[in-house]
């Protein structure tokens, strides 16, 4: 229901923004359904108005994060995974699970239903700063604080949920290090949207009574819009959405990089052969990875005018939360030497992850120191940056553990020409589209921008690589469907497998009815004198 | 299927699941008023013309109001510690599965019932503080004080009639889980016990910021 219901949600965040591409690359020439379908008020005859792009991007941002990703790493991933690595019969709370879907998708749906009202969706951007989302008219911007009210209710139970199930419900001998990484990740995770997530919900709440109750928490004294001052009390702080926003979205980020590491660990040791390099470091490193990414939101506030001092700290706290990310990575590289590698469909997208992160996380480095942040602050270089993260990155490894995970979901392997087109396709296609984002930020080019810089002079010089860029993504859509049909047939169609195609050693792996007991760590590959290279976690010891 | 340790302690841990589950949640509701009282704390350092609360809103009705709840929280104890020995001699005489005799209930329904009074008896006094404020023309939008006083008093409230409705569940219908499971009604008391106790402390926090402070 999770993985069916968010891949759903990611492809209407991809289609909003194959319209901003077109729009990007092709300014004011008309897409006649978009009128048809969103009506004369935002895209009259098909051509796209700045209002309606603005509630394009708002709305990609915000599908993409809350209902795409994290339902799909997190709810679906986690849900289906977890329990079987530990050897749980189900998740400690199967009822509150149950819950924790359905908010999930009433607040989807409250978010797609706010196309349609009047004033149209939510159009101050997936960050939704305030003064401008406070003063913001519609009802779109109250909608989405609904919305995100219901999301942040939803994987709070479920938050709850899986903490409580890797507590208390590992199979008997499954020691904490004994823990798949996976599940390590998905721990941390949980950890990360149960205390990060809380301080969104007081900035909707907040926000939410400024937009219905009239005060003005966001709203400092002397505000003018349009040349009226606003008939409000003032006194509010415009950068405190900012503070309490960014305190939630910083370990946001990591809620969508660590299931995506977990996932790559597991195919990697599996693929390799051969037991994860490092696996406690990794185990240590993730723990210090959550407890850091909680004091670092303010490397998004360079721009804010708070002070050297305090952008010192979260300098500082942002270049040390590098490390451990590096370390992860690093083990995940190291794993690979001297392994007898198998170029399997989920292997290639797992492999192609390792240098995607890597070119996200170091794009990611003078973002966080401030004199550099300076320059680059909201120009498609932020853009490309973090897509190089969740797009070749955190969505490869979830494509990557579809591939691999299938077979224990359905019993069938995935076709694995049409996997491996869809791959090549989908590397060559993102890094067309990505990377000249970084030549374009550097030039100047903001983001959010329209005309996509057209009426700009210090952008023309990059303007054409629009072109291309589009084209890649529409390009990017069409080798999508070769996953989609490649999903959908495999289900009825695909080659039948027994319980461990893969031949794998983690206990979701065990055959049906087998005991669930752990008696070894979770990556016996190749052990020597064994019978074959794998030896499942479940195998009793001689 | 059967979800282990849901009424039994698992071993190693110490733990119920319910028990741990609930103080996640409560963990996560530490953050939730947590960032309101940052908020509170941000708007009010940067306001020079924030107000004398005091004179403001009403403390002599507060005090009271902190005095009820923190009441609530003893007859909530004892609602489930009225619960334990009945459990306790139930195992000592060795009968275990479903009871020929029915457990005694006579305290836990006195208890429960006072425990619901009292809630009841504090959104009164909360309600009648609310029209003062709203007859004086004193609203939300008034101030940022009045704004989040209205706010995070208005969402503990929310937090009180959400912990009235699972303390009438465990009244009224939830009480027939008694007969069938009563170690498992046990710790379910417990759990909603925690709960209100955590509703009782936001309200001690509630109190000196913004009536004393």
């Amino acid at each position: 229901m999770y993985a069916v219901t968010s891949l759903l949600f990611l492809l209407v965040g991809f289609l909003l923004i194959l319209v901003i591409r077109w729009q990007l690359a092709y300014p004011g020439e008309p897409l006649p359904f978009l009128g048809e379908l969103f009506g004369v008020a935002n895209a009259p005859g098909g051509i796209i108005l700045p209002e309606f792009y603005n509630q394009l991007g708002a709305m990609h941002g915000t599908i993409m994060v809350f209902l795409g990703v994290v339902p799909l790493a997190v709810g679906a991933f986690g849900n289906y995974i977890v329990p079987l690595q530990i050897g749980a019969p189900d998740m400690a709370f199967p009822r509150l699970n149950l819950a924790s879907y359905w908010f999930y998708l009433a607040g989807g749906i409250v978010m797609l239903v706010s196309f349609f009202v009047p004033g149209g969706a939510a159009n101050n951007g997936w960050t939704s700063y305030a003064p401008l989302s406070d003063l913001a008219p519609g009802m779109g911007q109250t909608l989405w604080l609904g919305g995100m009210g219901l999301l942040i209710f939803s994987s709070l139970l479920g938050a709850v949920n899986f903490i409580t199930t890797i507590i208390q419900l590992r199979a008997p001998g499954l020691t904490w290090f004994r823990l798949p990484f996976f599940v390590w990740s998905q721990f941390i995770t949980s950890f990360l949207l149960l205390l990060a997530f809380p301080a969104l919900q007081a900035a909707a709440i907040l926000q939410a009574m400024d937009r219905l109750a009239g005060t003005s928490f966001f709203l400092p004294s002397g505000l003018a819009v349009a040349g009226q001052a606003l008939n409000v009390a003032g006194a509010g702080n415009a950068l405190l959405w900012q503070h309490l926003f960014w305190f939630l979205a910083h370990p946001e980020v990591y809620v969508l990089i660590l299931p995506a590491m977990g996932i790559v660990a597991e195919i990697i040791a599996n693929n390799t052969r051969k037991p994860l390099w490092g696996y406690r470091l990794m185990v240590y490193s993730v723990f210090v990875l959550g407890f850091l990414s909680f004091i670092v939101w303010a490397h998004h506030m360079f721009l804010t005018g708070m002070g050297t001092t305090i952008s010192a700290f979260f300098q500082a706290t942002t270049m040390i939360i590098s490390i451990p990310s590096v370390v992860i990575l690093s083990s995940l590289i190291l794993s690979l030497y001297g392994g007898s590698i198998r170029f399997t469909s989920p292997m290639l997208f797992a492999l192609a992850f390792l240098p995607m992160f890597g070119i996200g996380g170091l794009t990611g480095l003078p973002l966080g120191l401030a004199t550099t942040d300076i320059p680059l602050h909201d120009t498609n270089y932020v853009v490309g940056h973090f897509h190089y993260l969740v797009a070749p990155g955190t969505i490869f490894a979830l494509f990557a553990g579809i591939y691999y995970w299938f077979p224990r979901v359905t019993g069938r392997m995935m076709n694995d020409t049409l996997a491996r087109i869809h791959f090549v396709g989908s590397l060559i296609c993102m890094n067309v589209i990505f990377m000249p984002m970084f030549i374009q930020g550097l030039a100047g080019v903001n983001r959010r921008l329209w005309d996509g810089g057209a009426s700009y002079e210090h952008a023309q010089g990059v303007l054409a690589l629009n072109i291309p860029m589009s084209h890649a993504a529409f390009t990017l859509g069409f080798f999508q469907l070769f996953f989609i049909v490649n999903l959908f047939v495999s289900v009825k169609r695909g080659r039948k497998v027994d319980a461990n195609p893969w031949q794998a050693t983690t206990l979701e792996w065990s055959p049906a009815g087998a005991p669930l007991r752990a008696y070894r760590d979770p990556y016996e590959y190749s052990v020597p004198g064994a019978l074959t290279d794998f030896t499942p976690q479940g195998e009793a010891k001689p | 299927m059967i979800v282990p340790y849901t009424t039994d302690v698992r071993p190693d841990t110490g733990l119920t699941n319910p028990k741990l589950g609930i103080w996640l949640f409560l963990a996560s509701e530490v953050m939730l008023f947590g960032s309101l009282f940052s908020a509170y704390a941000l708007l009010r350092s940067g306001d020079p013309a924030w107000p004398d609360q005091s004179t403001v809103v009403n403390v002599p009705l507060a005090t009271l109001n902190t005095i009820v709840l923190i009441s609530s929280s003893v007859t909530m104890v004892l609602a489930w510690a009225s619960l334990t020995p009945a459990l306790a001699s139930r195992v000592t005489t060795g009968k275990a599965g479903a009871p020929a005799t029915p457990l005694p209930l006579g305290r836990y329904r006195l208890f429960m019932g006072l425990t619901l009074l009292l809630g009841a008896v504090f959104l009164c006094i909360k309600a009648v503080e609310y029209s003062d404020k709203f007859s004086h023309g004193l609203l939300p939008s008034t101030n940022n004080f009045l704004g989040l006083y209205f706010t995070m008093t208005g969402l503990h409230a929310l937090h009180v009639i959400g912990g009235m409705i699972v303390n009438a569940y465990l009244l009224g219908p939830g009480l027939k889980m008694w007969s069938s499971a009563p170690q498992r009604f046990a710790n379910r008391v417990e759990v909603a016990g925690i709960y209100w106790h955590f509703v009782d402390v936001v309200w001690i926090f509630l109190f000196p910021v913004l009536y004393l402070l």
